[in-house]
């Protein structure tokens, strides 16, 4: 092997520009200029297979550690216990709970998004971050798969929920959203898993052919089912990959569809409105997207990836941002305007309670997080600003937690009756569970990292001029 | 004796052991043996194996030993429990054998405060586990009230005392007759040291068994005292009768009632007859041509004082001149008339003029006694005495001035002319006035000894402890608010080896065990029983025609003039008992504890209740009030009264009167029970108000001090409903929940005043799929809003029956209380003087149930008969269907809430009725049980069986409520009360634009305010 472990990534940047174009009137790359096939590849495949884990990585792999500890506490205490624990109660059936839930949900979109569909749409700049927006997904539908699984009064029988043969020669109530919840959610695992499996496979045989060490070669080896990246295995790859990018379309519409059905067949004020499938998946996607930008821009700082995830990347997911963010915003508004024209005194009774009631501050705090703050990438100069992209993201990741909290907890908690009206409050075994879930997430994401091409490698040298030396062709 | 020790006597031991209860074999040797002369006995019998005993135990000899003394003890099986046997009859049929699973009711009857409610009470195979009331007392005519229900939980309470005590030491029943006999010996020959201290007493054969006592103990004396005094009515009817008389009330004849700072209808001897009463005039329906009018003149808001056509909040001082004023209106004599509301007497006044012989002035027991003459005189002016009110002797075996009858006492104990005091229930030690410092005395006296269900603070400083008998395990009798005597039957032997108060009595006679059976039984057959007589006495629960007579009485109109009031600075304070914990007795009833307070809806603990402007004047303002409310805590004040300062959680109530702080006594407990004792951080307990209770201020005074404690931080509070008022300002808009009118407009047009401006009502109840045909059956409910006063009855009915986990005030501040029937009180119009309307909220049984579709493993679905089932152990608890409720009726099991341990509960439940465990919802399922086994009898009637007939069925809550506002059956079933309730112009739907078409519906609260006052 031509590389130390811990070479810096490439030295060779042998570059003469031909003709000089005032760089301003350039487009901004999706991969930085010069380099190779086998920089590409050995700048990823390095930082999987050497030998030294960097001290960064242990420090943070330790965290995600003690956070999984939290977690393991929260679960543990729940299931001896009883979702007693938590903050929920008469008004409020759910809380923290399913806030998380579709806050994680939400997050996992982006990834599919940016496989799926930009990869149908042909929008190369997706090829740096879809891997890592893939992986991002997976763990995300992990932690919150958490939640629907144990807020359950009793999550042993939770396989009811399940369509499956049973003496009781009874079917589980397909009218029930969570029903539906069911399906949509475990498909939408499943089909991410698939997803992210099928596009691993040819980089996994290379890190098989670049592994010095024997047992990573068996492993690798292993997952990459046998690939030897012939023309036919290129064929069916690509069939393959272009299929599960046709299921997966489907899925970005549909899973947050559901979950907001969840809500929407429900008949309680702030419930209860037509526009809330496409609200949910425009804020899913809004959310996955601040949720990549969070993870990418340390990530490519820590990993020295900036050739690879560039500005480019950086700020098409900015407009993307800004795009959904508008959507979210306009649908808070609608929000407001449907339950006053609704005439309904349920209905402007909820307008009045969100804005004006005892969460007044959760709701303000909502809209500058996601209706304000997103405007700022209307500015080039803070699209182009990791700095400014990054906090513009931390505010959206807080607004779509505050969006959930502002819907569930703040619709249920004053609903038809006066006169079981209450408030609602987390407890710490609801943040302890919150926290220990992003433990969940870190832990599979720091796994990722080290052990797997962040970035998909081959996708990345189709970026390169040398692969469309043939034409366009795929 | 046996003459003979060297052999062993079986008979004798069993003679000895055989009162001694299956549970109880195992605690010690020493008390299967009853002290030291069956040790001799065993020394004799065993002498090698007895011996070792003195010197430390083996553990070979100890084997040897027990499993002799096993061997014995199984010899009291042999013998029928204490020879000869005692039948009690059972109410509606005594079946051949019993059968399983089938309940048997026996009449018996609840003595609370002296007086006695008859009540039948459910038997499972020989377990008594609910109470209904016995539709033959004149006191019950089959309602109840929260306590009748709750007493149920009273019987089997596990922290009920057990074993006869010397300052925490066990000893026996025997023991105690025998330290008793030194005290019996100096008594003959001078009673005047004997004392006997109880409550009110209205049991003729207790009263003959006192009377005896007297005549045999020449000198000795009887004191009565009970905390929630009687003694203003009685004083008061005393001077306006000339002597202690019983004034019996009959609401259903009066047009016009006034009340005095009374709560009638839930308070005092025979509240659940008047609630009935002055109900059965107050129900409107579309032929009603009249409908009964209340003024109520109180000091503090009351359950009677919320369905008033007229209220006046006045403080507790002024109430004696309003009554002086309608006095004066009347034209007897205007001296101390308070001048205030003029025409708002001036119309009352009218109002009774018009109404001669057919209305009421009643005054409440918290008034001082010349409000009760005052009362009566009026009563005589408008000529209610003789028509609407029944003059009678007092049903007290003896009515004493009780207040002054234990300041004799304790006189006399601090003189040390005490020198024994048998105190027959009672915890004068809690609960006599402060003043009194009945502890110290208390300590003088020699010989003291306390027969109480619990080992409480009054036993703990005795020298003998005797647990006392639930009225459900034991013989007595007793006499109800008109007189009338029910024979109190036990369901059940005694639990815990209790004694009544007859088996004191019988000790104090001479030491013989008298069983109680024999006391009542013999007292009744010297006075008119026969055997067939007897029978039949036990098998109503009533004693026929003991009421007492009508007294050709007439009260004195000429009226006592005012005394000055002084007046000082600061706030009236009024001390009343516990609407759920009485005078602190039931403090250790859960079921009572967690019961939300009819007016406050606060559990666990008394606070200081004041009107919100008076909250502004201390320094609490609205706005941190409310977002505090809003959280479930609240501030702490320091109230100072004479000298005494305590500190105490404040609460606003809209109603109160200005510079009126009212707070409940009873709580603050040490020792009685896991809930009755020391409060702690889990154990709120609240504040013990007796020691700011002075003997000349029994129900308060003036000049009481409140500082607003901030320092303190805030202080939770386990309240189940906020202040929600139904003004449109702060809900959004008129949300159609409470429809009222006057009865004036309902005449005019009756379906009008429902249909009030509500978007959405009455829209047509539009679906594009054909509605379920409900072929059979379809059950449903109507409740009437305009006679709920929010008494509790129903919901503890509803606990009871079915099994419901009371949580804690840590989980009720955490909004997760589990009663499946809840009262709703909505206020509406100012928050100086609201109208109250209060308004049961059970299951609607949705035809249309929002729940039933979000449920994903189909736990709660439809029944044919339109029910809303619940399938417990198909839940997984989601909670969605809580979620999507509109009425929020759901209740989930967050935690392990029942009771799966405790051996002493598990005879209490109600077996037809599943406990459910944690992670599963639960609600109110129209006691499907009840209905089940009514469709079973049905079904067996005749071959082809028949339908359920109307009144079959009854829930618990339309069983217990006292005026009679729940009416339950087949909608299918043309000529049932409920299909003709639902037809009613004022029948509505709650948030019927929902579409949910809810079983449940309502009728119209009907106020008939006076035409001549307005607003």
């Amino acid at each position: 092997m031509a590389h130390k472990d811990d070479t810096p990534v490439h030295e060779i940047r042998p570059v003469t520009q031909e003709v000089r174009v005032p760089e301003r009137y350039l487009p901004t790359p999706t991969i930085e200029p010069g380099h190779s096939y086998a920089s590409i590849t050995d700048h990823i495949s390095t930082i999987v297979l050497r030998k030294r884990t960097p001290i960064g990585w242990y420090v943070g792999f330790g965290i995600s550690l003690i956070l999984m500890t939290v977690l393991t506490a929260a679960i543990g205490k729940l299931v001896f216990v009883g979702v007693g624990i938590w903050g929920i109660n008469h008004p409020a059936g759910w809380g923290m709970d399913i806030i998380n839930f579709v806050w994680w949900i939400g997050i996992g979109h982006a990834g599919t998004l940016i496989s799926a569909i930009l990869l149908l749409l042909r929008q190369e700049w997706r090829t740096s971050i879809n891997r890592f927006a893939e992986a991002m997904t997976l763990f995300a539908v992990a932690s919150a798969g958490l939640y629907p699984a144990l807020h359950t009064g009793r999550p042993w029988y939770d396989f009811w929920l399940f369509p499956y043969p049973n003496t009781m020669t009874l079917w589980p109530q397909f009218r029930s959203p969570l029903m539906w919840d069911v399906f949509a959610v475990s498909t939408y695992a499943t089909v991410s898993a698939l997803f992210w499996y099928v596009g691993l496979i040819p980089d996994l045989a290379t890190l098989r052919d670049r592994a010095t060490n024997v047992i990573a070669r068996k492993i690798y080896g292993m997952g990459a089912l046998g690939w030897r990246g012939s023309a036919k295995h290129w064929y069916r790859y690509e069939t393959a990959y272009l299929l599960l990018a046709g299921l997966s379309t489907p899925l970005v519409l549909s899973v947050h569809t559901i979950v907001s059905f969840d809500f929407a067949v429900a008949q309680i004020p702030g419930w209860h409105a037509t526009f809330f499938p496409p609200y949910f998946v425009a804020g899913a996607v809004f959310a996955g997207f601040a949720m990549v930008l969070t993870l990418a821009i340390p990530a490519r700082k820590f990993l020295k990836l900036e050739d690879f995830i560039t500005m480019k990347h950086l700020e098409n997911m900015g407009k993307v941002m800004l795009a959904t963010g508008l959507i979210v915003f306009y649908a808070y508004l609608m929000e407001l305007f449907l339950g006053w024209y609704s005439g309904n005194v349920f209905e402007r009774f909820m307008v009045h309670n969100r804005i004006l009631g005892p969460y007044w501050k959760m709701y303000i705090a909502l809209i500058v997080c996601n209706g304000l703050a997103p405007q700022l990438m209307w500015v080039k100069r803070f699209r182009t600003s990791t700095a400014m992209l990054f906090i513009t993201a931390m505010f959206v990741n807080v607004g779509m937690w505050l969006e959930r909290f502002v819907i569930i907890p703040g619709s249920l908690h004053r609903d038809f009756l006066p006169s079981s009206w209450g408030m609602y409050h987390g407890t710490r075994w609801d943040w302890s569970m919150f926290i220990g879930s992003m433990g969940l997430f870190l832990f599979l994401l720091f796994l990722f990292i080290r052990f797997l091409p962040m970035i998909s490698i081959f996708e990345m040298r189709t970026l390169l001029p040398e692969a469309h030396a043939h034409g366009e062709e795929h | 004796m046996s003459d003979d020790k060297t052999t062993l006597d079986f008979r004798e031991f069993r003679e000895r052991i055989g009162d001694i209860r299956g549970r109880e074999y195992w605690r010690s040797l020493e008390e299967l043996s009853r002290g030291a002369d069956f040790e001799e006995l065993l020394q004799d019998e065993f002498p090698r194996q007895a011996a070792p005993l003195a010197n430390g135990v083996h553990r070979r000899d100890f084997m040897k030993l027990m499993s002799a003394s096993i061997a014995l003890a199984g010899a009291a099986s042999c013998t029928p429990p204490s020879g000869k046997p005692e039948k009690i009859v059972p109410y509606v049929r005594q079946p051949e054998d019993l059968i399983p699973g089938k309940p048997m009711f026996f009449a018996t009857a609840m003595p609370l405060g002296g007086y006695t409610t008859g009540v039948l009470a459910e038997s499972h195979m020989g377990r008594p586990t609910k109470i209904e009331g016995n539709p033959d007392h004149p006191s019950s005519l089959g309602g109840t009230d929260a306590f009748m229900q709750a007493s149920i939980l009273g019987l089997y309470d596990p922290d009920r005392s057990q074993v006869v005590r010397t300052f925490g030491e066990t000893r026996t029943w025997s023991d105690f007759i025998g330290a008793l006999q030194p005290v019996l010996k100096e008594a003959a020959v001078n009673g005047a040291g004997l004392r006997i201290l109880t409550q009110t007493v209205t049991s003729p054969t207790l009263g003959a068994a006192i009377r005896a006592l007297v005549a045999q103990y020449p000198g000795m004396q009887w004191h009565q005292w009970e905390p929630v005094s009687g003694d203003n009515k009685r004083e008061g009817l005393r001077s306006a009768f000339g002597g202690y008389v019983n004034a019996v009330y009959h609401f259903d004849k009066a047009n016009v009632v006034v009340t005095l700072d009374s709560d009638f209808m839930s308070d005092g001897a025979g509240h659940v007859r008047y609630s009935r009463d002055f109900s059965a005039r107050r129900r409107v329906r579309h032929d009603t041509k009249s409908m009964n009018r209340l003024y109520a003149i109180e000091s503090s808001p009351t359950s009677s004082g919320s369905i008033a056509d007229h209220r006046l909040s006045v403080r507790p001082s002024q109430i004696e001149g309003y009554a002086r004023a309608i006095a004066a209106g009347l034209g007897l004599g205007a001296a101390g008339a308070i001048a205030e509301n003029a025409n708002w007497i001036g119309a009352l006044v009218r109002d009774l003029q018009r109404n001669q012989g057919a209305a009421i002035v009643v005054a409440g027991d918290d008034q001082p006694p010349v409000v009760h003459a005052i009362a009566m005189a009026i009563n005589q002016a408008i000529g209610a005495i003789g028509t609407t009110i029944t003059i009678t002797d007092s049903p007290e075996v003896e009515p004493v001035n009780q207040l002054e009858s234990l300041r004799r006492l304790v006189t006399d104990m601090n003189a040390g002319a005490v020198k024994a005091l048998i105190m027959l229930g009672g915890n004068p030690i809690f609960d006599a006035p402060a003043d009194f410092n009945f502890a110290a005395a208390f300590d003088k006296v020699p010989f003291r000894a306390h027969l109480s269900p619990y080992y409480d603070e009054t036993s703990m400083l005795s020298h003998w402890h005797i647990p006392e008998t639930h009225y459900l395990e034991t013989w007595g009798d007793g006499r109800a608010h008109d007189g009338t005597v029910s024979i109190q039957q036990p369901l059940i032997a005694p639990l815990y080896n209790g004694r009544a108060a007859i088996e004191v009595l019988g000790a104090l006679a001479g030491g013989i065990d008298q069983s109680p059976y024999d006391a009542v039984r013999a007292y009744w057959m010297a006075n008119g029983a026969t055997e067939t007589l007897w029978r039949k006495w036990l098998n109503d629960g009533v004693v026929a025609n003991s009421a007492l007579p009508a007294r050709i009485a007439s009260a004195s109109t000429s009226i006592a003039a005012p005394v000055a009031a002084k007046q000082s600075g600061g706030f009236e304070l009024r001390i009343t008992h516990d609407p759920n914990i009485y005078d602190g007795r039931f403090a250790n009833n859960g079921w009572l504890q967690e019961l939300p307070k009819p007016q406050t809806k606060i559990t666990w603990e008394n606070v200081l209740l004041l009107s919100p402007k008076s909250a502004n004047a201390i320094g609490f303002g609205d706005e941190e009030r409310d977002e505090l409310f809003n959280e479930k805590h609240t501030l702490q004040a320091d109230l100072s009264f004479r000298g005494r300062t305590l500190r105490v959680p404040v609460w606003v109530v809209p109603g109160m009167p200005e510079n009126v702080a009212t707070i409940h006594f009873g709580y603050g407990r040490k020792h009685g029970g896991k809930i009755a004792s020391e409060p702690s951080e889990k154990n709120p307990g609240g504040v013990d108000i007796y020691p700011i209770r002075f003997s000349d201020g029994l129900s308060g005074g003036a000049g009481a001090q409140i500082t607003l404690v901030r320092s303190a931080g805030t202080y939770p509070i386990g309240c189940t409903q906020e202040h929600q008022s139904l003004n449109p300002k702060d809900v959004g808009g008129d949300r159609g929940i409470i429809r009222s009118g006057t009865f004036e407009e309902y005449q005019r047009d009756p379906r009008a005043l429902l249909r009030e401006e509500h978007e959405g009502a009455g829209e047509p109840n539009e679906s594009m799929y054909p509605g379920f045909e409900y072929k059979n059956h379809a059950w449903a409910m109507v409740i009437d809003t305009s006679v709920c006063t929010g008494c509790n009855g129903c919901v503890i009915a509803c606990q009871a029956e079915n099994n419901i986990s009371i949580v804690g005030k840590e989980e009720v501040v955490r909004e997760r209380e589990m009663h499946w029937l809840r009262i709703d009180r909505y206020y509406k119009g100012s928050p100086e003087n609201p109208e109250v309307y209060h308004q049961p909220v059970p299951c609607m049984q949705c035809e249309n149930a929002p729940c039933e579709p979000v449920c994903p493993v189909e736990a709660t679905s439809h029944s044919g008969d339109g029910l809303n089932d619940m399938t417990y152990n198909r839940c997984v608890g989601t909670r969605y269907c809580s979620n999507n409720c509109p009425y929020k009726v759901r209740r989930f099991n967050f935690f392990h809430y029942a009771d799966y341990d405790t051996e002493a509960l598990k005879p209490m439940r109600n077996p037809d009725v599943t406990i459910r465990t944690r992670g599963v919802m639960e609600k109110c399922t129209y006691c499907v049980q009840r209905i089940n086994a009514a469709k079973i009898e049905a079904e067996k009637d005749g071959p082809q069986g028949r339908r359920v007939r109307d009144g079959e069925v009854t829930t618990a809550c339309q069983q217990a409520c006292p005026s009679e506002a729940i009416t339950f059956g087949d909608m299918n079933d043309p000529t049932s009360r409920v299909a003709n309730l639902k037809k009613e112009p004022a029948n509505y739907a709650l948030l019927e634009e929902l579409n949910t078409r809810p079983r449940t519906t309502y009728l119209g609260a009907i106020r008939n305010p006076n035409p001549e006052i307005r607003g």
